[in-house]
């Protein structure tokens, strides 16, 4: 006799997984081409059942330095998110612990920066880089990709220093402790989590950012992005190439997502678990 | 968050901490003074933009040309389509994510067998870069001929889908909110785990049904879980255009334009920067008539 | 400079001091600034950055170039290869804005004569050595190249169009191919052979939006329904009978007798539905034959048959010229460098070095008399002569019947034509679909078009 909590549970399995199934299928189905041959790659009866190539793999490494791609986006994605924190750690700070009367202004007013498109400052923006030698570096693309995380940071910031009990850095403040002392033997060690947490969803945002990555870039600082819009839309046929190149740019910031997974669902919350 | 902590946190906060001195304010300074170069020396060059006549296919014609560029995109046929759009796709995909990832939420909340690896597996589309997504659904999930789709519709007995061609806006709809489901899942699944089970258990002895559980108490309580998925996904939606170019580029018609593609187009297709600019500002414009729309209903929720 | 300069120590930097640059994150300015100020720099080689499409030849050529590298020890080459659109995007920004990031660019027949109009590419014929054969490029292409007798790029590999069809099926159903087809023949063919009910459509042609997709073939076929783009005051033709002729014919054949989707089907996508065997008759690019011959990729390659492209009315600017070839920004710093490089990579002995390593099938076509007179091209390519032949058929100089003010076949050479051709090919796009009706489309592309030409102006 099977339990009515049981059933439950199974019902839950069956549900849960088929959910899972039908989201991650596209991402499924494209790590399975990128092992297909590009004629198996576009048959109209779809291939489950074939024999593995790694031939797109080598093909890609013949014609690409993934590593130098690979690098690049490395060094922007954790450049532009020290960059960030260095300046989002005391702002978030200030108006979590300090607040005025247009905290709350200042604070939305820097999520409304993000709300203007990229595209429309792509002309002033490459002009500055161009007159100022920025273009095609890494520097560049670390300002360029931290200035646009900034708000997003602060905000996430903000929410998890709130969470940090004042009394702590009360207590600090009678010991005659400055902001600075407050704030790295206080308030990061406290939130180090939440830091942890804002700090991989300012690294997958950079990791994925494609506008200012190809526009400002060309031979030198091209990170992933650019690696993979080399592999896009030539002349014949290109899906399975496509496909392991894309596996190759995302399995880095996946495997990095998956094994901090709780830290991420903590940071996207915004400290809305306590 | 009992209501005594929240009350003694909004008394010290109004007074700041004691002897707090400038220093705690000034550290704000250095990220509001970038911000502000950041938004305000692009604006600056895209006002003035607005009044020249500036194509960098023909520099020679470039000067002074008053409103001449408002008067060009306000002539552009495809303008008030590209408004509806961005509304109709940031409303669409906004429903979708959040109704969607409420459901996923609240059964992942459950118990289930291999619940942490099928969660694993929902987390995927979002490291997926959006040209990558963009291609993998057009060509190998919607296209019509050997799309894994037309495959299903095939094998059922139906008629494949035309879906870039018939249901332009529908199918970036569905890419999009592909995208974007994880992170309202996420969101969402850890302001539900963070509901208190006696409370339900109350409620059920109480005689309230599922429905009347969700709305009195589960809907409530996500309150906050909800806004800030909303304004995340808004500020990332409403620049939405690699999908579109990948897929559409825009058409059939402007059936698939919103306002940040017009704006790509203008830039990086038409080289027309006089017209971006005046397009930019209204974008500016009207993601700044949202905002405060949504930090409105937002701000309530900022200080819980 | 200082960006420039500041690169150069950091691509030799040892794994220890990128562990230490990771670690400060702020402080890199400075640390690479001093690192700049510290190390002089010097340059006994020289950097040519290429940006160029990620197309099958270009991928060989990057490849090849290990050999050009060795022959010039002083020339080190840095690729950026991307996506024709991307590609595009990026070398037009840095030409108009003299970005200065490239010291050579891939560029298509729009391109070439307008940069080298306004002064971005620097113009070819006086700097190129002695040895390198001029006289050999085809003529059409030169002239492409070319602007008011100045030639500014030299062509790496062109094409036409032609008529691809299944000789299976029209021996099925007793059907034959002429070799000049008419587009009433194929309209002809495609009822016969159209049978959704099997999956095999009749025709498929390009319906995916934008000046280098379905307007690129439209407008071959507008051009011998004997429409034109704009008349000799550049005004706008869409008004006129024999627009319509060729839009009405082009939506009722697709519709009729094209596979769904249409309206998404660019080059490769129509390439995949034929090698898939989805479609009758294909009419697009004489690259495309490469691939269909090509028994590793392609199911029908033992049963794919061409044609010339089809004509209507006139023979003028039915099938289409196109090119890829290689230009100096005048805004690089070694020109020198930048010129030998382009004269290797579209040389004669180039493409006998692809010829040998990889093949005469992957030999560039297009470009060069002498690609034509060699028997080992003649033998592994069957569908060499047909190219040949169109591409000297197609006459960007005077495209069509009646005379227009602009060069070019498939598309017109001035500055406001992407714009136009993207507007327009939406339109064309939404009657496809039957969004709109074939009058409406082309009425509202009369207006797109004088709209733009208000603004942008017309001519180069």
């Amino acid at each position: 006799m099977i339990s009515h909590a049981t059933w439950r549970k199974m019902w839950m399995t069956a549900l849960g997984w088929a959910a899972s199934l039908v989201v991650a299928f596209p991402v499924f189905w494209m790590v399975l081409t990128s092992f297909k041959t590009e004629t198996e790659a576009i048959s109209r009866v779809p291939h489950l059942l074939f024999a593995p190539t790694l031939g797109n793999y080598r093909a890609i490494g013949a014609q690409a330095r993934y590593l130098r791609f690979a690098w690049n986006s490395v060094v922007v994605a954790m450049g532009s998110t020290l960059l960030a924190l260095l300046f989002a750690v005391p702002s978030a700070y200030s108006m979590a612990f300090h607040p005025t009367r247009r905290t709350r202004g200042t604070l939305l007013w820097m999520l409304s920066t993000k709300m203007m498109p990229p595209v429309g400052a792509l002309v002033p923006v490459y002009l500055i880089f161009r007159d100022t030698g920025l273009l095609d570096t890494r520097t560049g693309l670390v300002v360029v990709d931290a200035l646009a995380n900034l708000p997003i940071v602060v905000w996430m910031l903000y929410t998890f220093f709130k969470d940090v009990p004042r009394e702590v850095l009360e207590a600090g403040r009678m010991d005659g402790a400055s902001a600075l002392r407050e704030i790295v033997d206080l308030l990061m060690p406290l939130s180090l989590p939440g830091i942890a947490s804002t700090s991989l969803l300012a690294v997958i945002l950079a990791w994925n950012e494609a506008f200012w990555s190809l526009t400002l870039t060309a031979a030198k600082a091209a990170p992933l992005t650019a690696f993979i819009a080399s592999f896009s839309s030539p002349e014949g046929l290109f899906y399975a190439k496509l496909s392991a190149a894309s596996t190759m740019a995302i399995a880095p910031i996946l495997i990095l997502g998956w094994a901090s997974q709780k830290q991420l669902v903590r940071g996207l919350t915004f400290g809305a678990v306590k | 968050m009992s209501t005594t902590q929240t009350s003694a946190g909004r008394r010290s906060r109004a007074s700041g901490l004691p002897g707090a001195g400038n220093a705690g304010f000034y550290a704000n300074l250095p990220s509001i003074g970038v911000l502000l170069l950041w938004s305000v020396v692009p604006l600056g060059m895209t006002l003035w933009f607005c009044f020249r006549r500036y194509n960098l296919m023909a520099p020679e014609r470039n000067g002074f040309d008053g409103l001449g560029n408002f008067r060009y995109l306000l002539s552009d046929p495809g303008l008030g389509m590209a408004v509806w759009n961005t509304v109709l796709l940031l409303g669409a995909v906004l429903v979708i994510t959040v109704g969607l990832g409420t459901l996923l939420a609240v059964l992942f909340d459950q118990e289930f067998f291999g619940r942490g690896l099928a969660r694993v597996l929902l987390l995927a589309p979002f490291f997926v870069m959006p040209t990558v997504s963009a291609l993998l659904w057009k060509d190998m999930m919607l296209q019509p001929d050997n799309g894994v789709l037309a495959f299903l519709w095939r094998s059922f007995g139906f008629r494949p889908v035309d879906w870039f061609g018939r249901l332009p806006l529908l199918s970036i709809i569905v890419i999009v909110s592909w995208q974007w489901l994880p992170f309202a899942v996420l969101t969402l699944l850890t302001a539900v785990q963070s509901l208190d089970a006696e409370r339900i258990e109350a409620a059920r002895m109480d005689g309230a049904g599922p429905i009347a559980l969700f709305r009195y108490i589960l809907w409530p309580h996500l309150g906050r879980a909800v806004s800030a998925t909303v304004m995340i996904e808004t500020i990332f939606l409403l620049g939405v255009f690699a999908e579109i170019y990948v897929t559409t580029a825009g058409g059939p018609g402007f059936a698939s334009t919103n306002l940040s593609f017009l704006i790509y187009r203008y830039v990086l297709m038409e080289y027309d920067i006089g017209g971006a600019a005046v397009a930019s500002l209204l974008a500016i414009f009207l993601a700044n008539l949202l905002a405060l729309f949504l930090m409105r209903s937002f701000a309530r929720n900022l200080d819980t | 400079m200082s960006g420039v300069a500041a690169k150069k120590p950091g691509v030799r930097r040892s794994k220890a001091t990128r562990l230490r640059w990771l670690s400060f994150g702020s402080g890199r300015f400075a640390w690479v600034l001093s690192v700049a100020l510290a190390v002089p720099i010097c340059s006994a080689q020289e950097t040519l950055t290429i940006a160029t499409v990620n197309n099958g030849d270009m991928i060989i050529m990057r490849r090849l170039s290990r050999q050009f590298e060795r022959q010039h020890p002083e020339i080190h080459l840095e690729w950026v290869v991307l996506e024709e659109n991307i590609l595009r995007e990026k070398t037009t920004t840095d030409a108009a804005a003299h970005g200065g990031q490239y010291d050579i660019v891939t560029i298509g027949p729009l391109e070439a004569p307008i940069w080298g109009h306004r002064g971005w590419l620097l113009p070819l014929d006086e700097r190129l050595s002695p040895n390198y054969d001029l006289g050999d490029l085809l003529k059409p292409i030169r002239d492409g190249a070319s602007d008011n007798g100045r030639l500014y790029a030299l062509p790496f590999y062109a094409e036409s169009s032609l008529t691809y069809y299944r000789k299976d099926l029209f021996a099925r159903a007793g059907l034959t191919m002429p070799a000049q087809p008419s587009y009433d023949d194929i309209a002809r063919f495609a009822r016969v052979l159209n049978d959704p009910a099997r999956d095999q459509y009749g025709v498929c042609l390009r319906g995916k939006p934008g000046w280098g997709e379905n307007v690129a073939l439209i407008t071959t076929m507008a051009n011998t329904f004997g429409a034109r783009w704009f008349d000799e005051s550049w005004r706008p033709q869409f008004d006129s009978p024999e627009w319509r002729n060729a839009l009405r014919f082009y939506v009722d054949l697709l519709q009729r007798y094209g596979p769904p989707g249409s309206s998404s089907d660019g080059f490769n996508e129509s390439l995949t539905l034929f090698e898939n065997g989805r479609c009758a008759m294909w009419i697009d690019a004489t690259v495309a034959a490469g691939a269909l011959f090509d028994r590793a990729q392609s199911k029908v390659a033992d049963t794919v048959g061409f044609a010339s492209a089809p004509i209507a009315v006139t023979p003028h600017g039915a099938q289409w010229l196109w090119f890829w070839a290689l230009a100096v920004p005048s805004s690089s710093k070694h020109a020198t460098a930048a010129i030998e490089f382009i004269e290797w990579a579209t040389s004669k002995e180039y493409i006998r070095m692809v010829a040998e390593q990889n093949g005469w099938a992957a030999a560039p076509p297009g470009t060069r008399r002498w690609t034509y007179e060699q028997p080992g091209y003649l033998a592994a390519a069957p569908f060499a002569e047909l190219t040949y032949r169109s591409i000297m058929a197609a006459d960007p100089v005077h495209p069509t019947e009646k005379p227009v003010p602009y060069t070019g076949v498939q598309l017109v050479v001035t500055p406001s034509f992407p714009t136009i051709g993207n507007q327009v090919g939406q339109l064309f796009a939404a009657a496809l679909v039957g969004d709109l009706s074939v009058d409406e489309a082309l009425r509202r592309a009369q207006q797109a078009t004088e709209r733009v030409e208000r603004r942008m102006g017309t001519g180069r």
